[in-house]
């Protein structure tokens, strides 16, 4: 700072004798360059020795040569007077550039720490100890190392569930957005999974682990988001190649500016000209702002993806999702919810419902059925009084039989009410045929040999599907679907959602042929799947995405993974891949124009038309600030949230 | 032109060319793989300004281990990354990092720093 000052005060230099005020100013640089500078030197000469250039290379490079002129026109005046050049000093210049080359670094380095903030968090969310019960009965507390599998664990009430594993006994509603990104607790019972780094809300429950370390659910998405970090986004590719030559190609411009100045300045002049664009081409070079365009948006975008439950395998799979013009979805398990659920409960005439709903839950929560299970969560939706039933039994293809409060009771297909001797009344056989009509699944009632009623099941549109399906519209993306039902369940589907193309009674060896089906019309085509029957459409697709509570080949062929069993995930991937790439491109453009203006320009290439000249600490202030400018504009995307209707 | 332009300019020249030359077709230091009794092929690496050996030579099919031991504290060779791999790695100062990899494909990968200004490559056979 002194050196700047005295060199912006001409007035006070007059007065102090030049020599003396050379040397003072060569013992304040000193300390500057040989202790705050004397990394970029080793490092440069570090570097010369592999045969490698960097960016403390330029700095080693630019400053050295202004210091050792420096230092000649100290030491040996009289050597420049007598060949009629004024021993002039760049004290100042190379204080300063070290100064302001240290500083970016400074807030480069703060702001690349935040890049990879999400991924640090995901790791941080780990539990740190187990509450373990021991064969004795008793609980003890133990770190998550010593944690094993088969292990019984204890979750008490706002605690972190340790690992992952299954639930034994007890029930609560547990937070599980640090992974899924689903804002709502989710309610877990009996026999549900449970995840490491989740947290129990409200109850207590034990559960059996399952999985430990690498294998649970958190070290998975932390080791897939650490693998799409170290990735390389094809867009990137021109960006290595520059840098990869950039350096040397940077000192051979500044050898040849030197060159074209002293042959073409001034001869009282050539010299000094020469040294001050040769340091200026060297310092304003920014390599840094290149090799950072890209790595620093992916780190930031696919941590930020992770927090929102979209895991992105690859920096590529990031840039074919901006590049999607259609996306693709297999309706069951990602429009609807690929489980049946009740959708018409239909007594006869005079049947009390909710008493029939009780005793046809009473004769279903003894089956493992899934149809039954669906009868179960309505009437458990319904909160219908729970009764017992006795004599379970269960018809193989037809259905089930008990005995609730001493009354028969019948449940499954016309087939069995038919072999029972039972007749539908002409009402209730009308209502089984509308059902029927609309591609439902009809359990028939049957209570001491009368058809008492009618269920009807059918895989349910998720709520969000429909908001979900217009968001992607509005952001021009023509949303197909294809299903293996009739054309006119299709259609229905379709129109309930908001979906005008769709493809009907598709076998699932034809999901990957209807993929090279929109191809083929030149479309990007994004895959939504979530089976296993789904893996050759996904690995097809430009780029597929597997649903949450998808299989794990799915999510072997996919490139990005959502959490989520949710439609929303798709709207948050493509949203977060066009910002991300969006921002690659800006700084990639920044780092190129900043390069390709700034290097002729420092070179001297103003001075025959304009007279101006690149000052060598103007461009190390411009050089500083280019990377941090680059990494800021990355860390914009630290504030994306996904768009919702 | 006088004396003094024209042992500038030649000098200037000759500085350039040395320049390309040594950074861009210079021999560099290769280095094969010892494979250890439990059939991994394993190669030390120094980083300090680049790497050496930066010309590994390892067998295709067969698991690679590098260690990286980072002789420096200079920020500009604290990454590594070898994107074909899919590998992005924080190399502590005076740390040993091992990298394991199993190459399936004959071909050469480039691994860099954080930036691409310091290279190697991997010579899969």
């Amino acid at each position: 700072m002194p050196l700047s000052m005295l060199m912006l005060w001409p007035a006070l230099m007059q007065r102090i004798n030049m020599q003396w005020l050379n040397y003072g100013l060569l013992v304040l640089t000193l300390p500057v360059l040989l202790y705050s500078g004397r990394e970029f030197f080793t490092s440069a000469w570090n570097g010369f020795k592999h045969r490698a250039a960097n960016m403390d290379t330029l700095i080693a490079v630019g400053t050295g040569a202004a210091f050792l002129y420096s230092l000649a026109a100290t030491v040996a005046p009289d050597w420049f007077m007598r060949r009629g050049l004024m021993p002039e000093v760049y004290y100042d210049t190379t204080a300063t550039i070290i100064a302001l080359i240290l500083l970016g670094k400074v807030l480069e380095l703060r702001a690349k720490t935040q890049t990879s903030a999400a991924i640090k968090a995901l790791m941080g969310l780990q539990a740190k100890t187990a509450r373990v019960v021991r064969p004795g009965g008793q609980e003890v507390d133990v770190p998550i190392e010593q944690v094993q599998l088969g292990d019984l664990v204890v979750v008490r009430p706002g605690e972190k569930v340790a690992t992952d594993g299954l639930i034994e006994e007890g029930h609560s509603a547990v937070d599980e957005a640090m992974l899924t990104g689903e804002s709502l607790p989710v309610e877990k019972k009996t026999g549900d999974p449970v995840f490491g780094a989740t947290l129990n809300k409200t109850g207590s429950f034990r559960f059996r682990v399952t999985k430990v370390g690498a294998d649970t659910m958190l070290a998975q998405i932390v080791k897939l988001v650490e693998d799409a970090q170290g990735s390389r986004a094809p867009i990137q590719r021109l960006a290595d190649k520059v840098s990869a030559i950039f350096v040397p190609t940077v000192v051979v411009i500044a050898i040849l500016t030197f060159v074209l100045w002293f042959d073409l300045a001034p001869v009282e002049a050539r010299l000094p000209l020469a040294l001050v664009n040769f340091v200026a081409v060297l310092i304003i070079a920014c390599p840094c702002a290149l090799g950072l365009a890209t790595p620093t948006a992916i780190m930031v975008s696919t941590g930020k993806g992770a927090e929102h439950g979209v895991l992105i395998r690859n920096a590529e799979a990031l840039e074919k999702a901006y590049q999607v013009d259609t996306v693709l979805l297999d309706k069951t398990g990602t429009i609807t919810r690929g489980e049946p659920a009740v959708t018409d409960f239909v007594p006869a005439d005079g049947q009390p419902a909710d008493q029939l709903l009780q005793v046809v839950a009473a004769v279903e929560r003894q089956s493992e059925h899934p149809l039954a299970e669906a009868v179960v969560r309505y009437a458990d939706a319904q909160q219908a009084p729970v009764i017992s039933a006795t004599g379970f039994q269960a018809i193989e293809g037809k259905g089930a039989k008990a005995s609730v409060n001493g009354q028969a009771v019948l449940i499954g297909n016309a087939r069995l009410l038919e072999e029972a001797g039972i007749m539908l009344p002409e009402a209730v056989r009308r209502q089984a045929e509308e059902l029927l009509a609309q591609a439902k699944t009809v359990l028939y009632v049957a209570v001491n040999k009368q058809a008492v009623g009618l269920i009807g099941v059918a895989d349910t549109v998720r709520e969000t599907s429909a908001a979900a399906i217009k968001r992607l519209q509005a952001m021009g993306i023509e949303v197909v679907m294809m299903t293996g039902d009739n054309p006119q369940t299709a259609a229905q589907v379709a129109g309930q959602v908001g979906i005008k193309r769709f493809f009907a009674e598709v076998l699932p060896s034809g999901k990957a042929g209807k993929v090279k089906e929109l191809q083929a019309e030149g479309r990007t085509v994004a895959m939504v799947g979530d089976g296993i029957n789904d893996a050759p459409a996904l690995a097809q697709a430009d780029i597929g995405l597997a649903m949450g509570g998808g299989t794990d080949v799915a999510m072997e062929a996919a490139g990005i993974t959502l959490m989520r069993s949710d439609l929303q995930g798709v709207v948050t991937a493509i949203d977060l891949s066009r910002q991300t790439i969006r921002t690659i491109k800006q700084n990639l453009f920044f780092a190129f124009i900043y390069n390709t203006l700034g290097i002729p320009i420092a070179a001297g290439l103003l001075y025959p038309f304009f007279g101006l000249l690149l000052s060598p600490m103007l461009a190390a202030g411009a050089m500083a600030l280019s990377s941090v400018s680059v990494l800021t504009n990355s860390l914009r995307l630290r504030s994306f949230s996904p768009v919702k209707n | 032109m006088d004396i003094a332009e024209i042992i500038v300019t030649l000098t200037g020249v000759a500085l350039a060319g040395f320049v390309i030359w040594y950074f861009f077709f210079s021999a560099r230091q290769t280095a094969s793989a010892v494979s250890s009794s439990s059939g991994v092929q394993e190669v030390d690496i120094t980083v300090k300004g680049g790497y050496s050996p930066d010309v590994i030579e390892v067998e295709r099919g067969k698991p690679v281990q590098l260690s990286f031991y980072r002789d420096e504290e200079n920020s500009c060779s604290e990454e590594l990354l070898m994107p074909d791999f899919s590998i992005r790695r924080d190399l502590p100062a005076f740390k040993t990092t091992l990298v394991e990899l199993l190459p399936q494909q004959a071909g050469t990968f480039t691994f860099t720093c954080g930036m691409g200004m310091l290279r190697g490559s991997l010579v899969v056979k």
